[in-house]
């Protein structure tokens, strides 16, 4: 339970493991901005769900790839309060073999994924630095870590990430600002839908079931606690045993 | 929030002494020709100041503007800029 006085930015909350964030940092009492770029619908249901539980929410719409879409985001947010808890959530996923792969494919990943989450944590940074206090948890992929055919864009992105995760650690790290990442595994959410039966591949995971967005919520709420104030630059693998 | 006409250089300095306090300088090392470094800030600071700086003054320090600063003098320049008094 917070009782700082600031907001929990969660990108691409419309849906998803953002949803769940958002939920799950709501009832960690935070007010959270729930972003999103083009799902009104999904938003709207996400801050529903979060006030029907007793939870402060905003919608924050803004695509987090562009610049104008950052402070577009921010200006929502900001109206609560500073954003003291980033949440880089915002992803998408444009799979094709390398070979076949187009210049846009690769750029609307790399864009999203990647140049939007360190925008996103620039922007935040001043706020954080000046409250000597803040959270960015970056939600990356065991496939930036180990790879995988066909996704050689959203692995870069994701790698990419990893190593954002890691540099902005070591900067901010004096005060008081955390910097993590997390690693889902196969979770089941639109982003991942078309990717196989569930079933099947739940028969491939150590723990014989696909990891739950609730679960990946869970860790990101520990690394935006009070508790977690000791750990920064880290990547915790959320992912039902895959990169055991 | 201040009324830019008449804010001036001395008004600058004062504020920039004031908010030095929380990062622990004595308020007589404070001086136009002080550089930052000297008054043991480093970069982060610097920008932790210049946050408090953009709320007395309702300003936006922008990224470049930080890199020409190296004294308190180049501060307050910054500043009287933005307020549109140089």
């Amino acid at each position: 339970m917070t009782s700082r006085e600031g907001v929990a930015l969660v990108t691409g909350a419309s849906r998803g493991i953002g949803r769940a964030a958002a939920l799950r940092l709501a009832s960690d009492r935070w007010p959270v901005a729930v972003n999103y770029r083009s799902d009104a619908e999904g938003a709207k249901e996400t801050v529903a769900l979060i006030e029907s539980s007793g939870g402060q929410a905003v919608l924050a719409c803004g695509d987090v790839s562009t610049a104008d879409g950052i402070e577009e985001t921010y200006g929502a947010a900001e109206a609560v309060g500073p954003v003291l808890v980033l949440v880089n959530n915002a992803g998408v996923r444009r799979d094709t073999l390398a070979a076949m792969m187009k210049r846009d494919e690769w750029d609307d990943v790399i864009r999203t994924n990647l140049d939007g989450a360190f925008f996103a944590s620039k922007r935040a940074l001043k706020r954080m630095i000046s409250a000597r206090w803040g959270r960015i948890v970056n939600v990356a992929s065991v496939i930036g870590l180990r790879g995988n055919p066909g996704q050689t864009n959203y692995a870069a992105a994701k790698a990419g990430l990893i190593g954002l995760t890691k540099s902005l650690s070591l900067e901010v790290a004096k005060r008081g600002i955390t910097v993590n990442a997390i690693a889902p595994g196969l979770v089941k959410t639109t982003l991942t839908e078309n990717l196989g039966n569930f079933d099947d591949l739940a028969k491939t995971m150590p723990i014989g079931r696909i990891v739950e967005a609730e679960e990946v919520a869970a860790a990101i709420a520990f690394f935006a606690s009070e508790d977690a104030g000791a750990i920064t630059g880290q990547v915790l693998c959320v992912d039902g045993g895959m990169t055991a | 929030m201040v009324d830019a006409k008449t804010v001036t250089r001395e008004d600058v300095l004062e504020v920039i002494r004031s908010e030095l306090k929380g990062f622990e300088v004595e308020e007589g090392d404070v001086k136009g020709e002080a550089s930052f470094d000297s008054l043991g800030l480093d970069s982060l600071d610097l920008v932790e100041l210049s946050v408090r700086i953009e709320d007395a003054y309702g300003i936006d320090i922008e990224e470049d503007d930080l890199k020409e600063v190296w004294t308190v003098d180049n501060a307050i320049d910054v500043v009287l800029a933005k307020l549109g008094k140089s």
